[in-house]
């Protein structure tokens, strides 16, 4: 990965090193955090970086000699680390400190408050709301950073390319064509799902966007805005996040505290179920646009250089 | 030390992929390089995670111990704002390369150089 000058080779071995971790995690019994990267990791990751890799060239330059001094200061640090690690408690070790505390009371009772299966969603969504929130918000702001930086200060270019990125290539459009439909489903079924199997805001976001950038990929750019508008999009990041913020103020109206759902219904497990599918809602809609949305900005950007050039 | 195999390949990944952001000079592979920096954190806080003989923590019956859910759902989150702050990164890099016409450091650095 290092050696290699070939910058396209770079980021398919990173996507292989995605799909690998993600099966990683399934190993060590992470399920929705597998689900997770193996839609970011091999998925959005390596179609954001060839996007930009059709504007900042394929092929790197002529690279100069090994550089000692960080070699040597890696091999210290990695020295460091390893004595470091002998601390630690052995891998898979039952009693090891971060099992105790709140993890403890996590798995013991929240099948009973929470009502729901998946201990990770109830963490995400329930105990660790606030959190949760604050990563909604950091998307969010991470979105419309990328949309200020590539599309900010520049007069709208027209709308000429409707010339799609793999255009000519008819298996990969007909596949695709039966592919996006499943994709998108599924999309919706781990989003709806996320409370009893893996799954969730997160992934769902993530894997519906992959539907749409695919479809923008092999349909045009220009096709995949006439189904989701750039405008349609911007409201739609923030509409997500204030879904979730006002799920939060919605408790303090009915007398709970902040982001604690157990007031939304008669029965606090009930209103706890409304919550956590409100906000699951609101994390999914603002995961998702804010790829399509950071995708169409990306393309954009590279296709108006291109013009430029000509 | 079998024991301990999940730090090691956690610390060969860190150092490696720090190594790639000091020593490589093309923005796109600095990048890359901080992607598997990242991805060995991720690595660290799920393998603290795992209880041996446990299963994946989702209630089901005749599951007594569960691996703890608590790094997975910081690490889940993680994933995804880590890939929405490197499309920031990203798109600084694209308008790198509008300004400069190149991402290649020492390029960028002589530019900056001489004006």
């Amino acid at each position: 990965m290092v050696r290699a000058r070939d910058l396209f080779a770079t980021v398919m071995l990173s996507g292989i090193y995605g799909l690998l971790s993600a099966s990683f995690f399934i190993l060590m019994d992470a399920a929705d955090v597998a689900f997770t990267e193996a839609a970011v990791g091999a998925g959005i990751f390596p179609l954001l970086m060839l996007t930009v890799l059709t504007s900042v060239g394929r092929y790197e330059a002529e690279r100069r000699r090994v550089r000692y001094l960080p070699l040597f200061v890696m091999v210290v640090l990695a020295g460091a680390l390893f004595a470091a690690v002998l601390q630690m408690p052995p891998f898979g070790a039952v009693d090891a400190p971060s099992h105790g505390h709140v993890a403890q009371r996590y798995i013991q009772d929240s099948p009973a408050e929470i009502g729901i299966p998946n201990m990770v969603t109830s963490v995400l969504a329930s105990y660790r709301g606030f959190d949760t929130l604050g990563e909604v918000v950091v998307i969010f702001t991470a979105a419309v950073g990328v949309v200020v930086i590539l599309l900010g200060g520049r007069p709208k270019t027209p709308q000429q390319s409707t010339q799609a990125l793999m255009a000519e290539h008819k298996v990969l459009r007909v596949v695709g064509k039966m592919l996006i439909p499943l994709i998108l489903l599924f999309g919706l079924y781990v989003q709806f799902h996320g409370e009893y199997g893996p799954g969730g805001g997160f992934q769902a976001g993530v894997i519906f966007a992959v539907g749409i950038i695919l479809y923008a990929m092999l349909f045009g750019l220009s096709n995949a805005q006439r189904v989701v508008p750039l405008g349609v999009l911007r409201w739609l990041v923030a509409l997500g996040v204030l879904i979730y913020g006002s799920v939060g103020l919605a408790n303090l109206v009915v007398g709970g505290e902040y982001l604690n759902y157990s007031m939304l219904a008669s029965d606090p497990v009930t209103g706890q179920h409304i919550g956590i599918i409100l906000i699951e809602l609101g994390v999914g809609i603002t995961v998702a646009s804010a790829m399509v949305l950071i995708f169409f900005a990306f393309t954009r950007a590279t296709r108006s250089r291109d013009e430029l050039e000509e | 030390m079998a024991d301990y195999y999940n730090y090691l390949i956690v610390v060969l990944l860190m150092v490696m992929g720090l190594y790639i952001v000091m020593a490589q000079g093309n923005l796109v592979k600095k990048l890359i390089g901080l992607n598997i920096f990242q991805t060995s954190v991720f690595i660290f806080y799920i393998s603290t995670a795992k209880v041996s003989g446990g299963t994946a923590p989702i209630v089901i019956d005749g599951a007594e111990l569960y691996s703890n859910p608590l790094p997975q759902v910081l690490i889940l989150t993680a994933i995804v704002v880590g890939i929405a702050t490197m499309s920031l990164a990203l798109a600084l890099v694209l308008r790198i390369k509008r300004a400069y016409g190149s991402v290649e450091e020492d390029v960028i650095l002589e530019q900056d150089k001489s004006c």
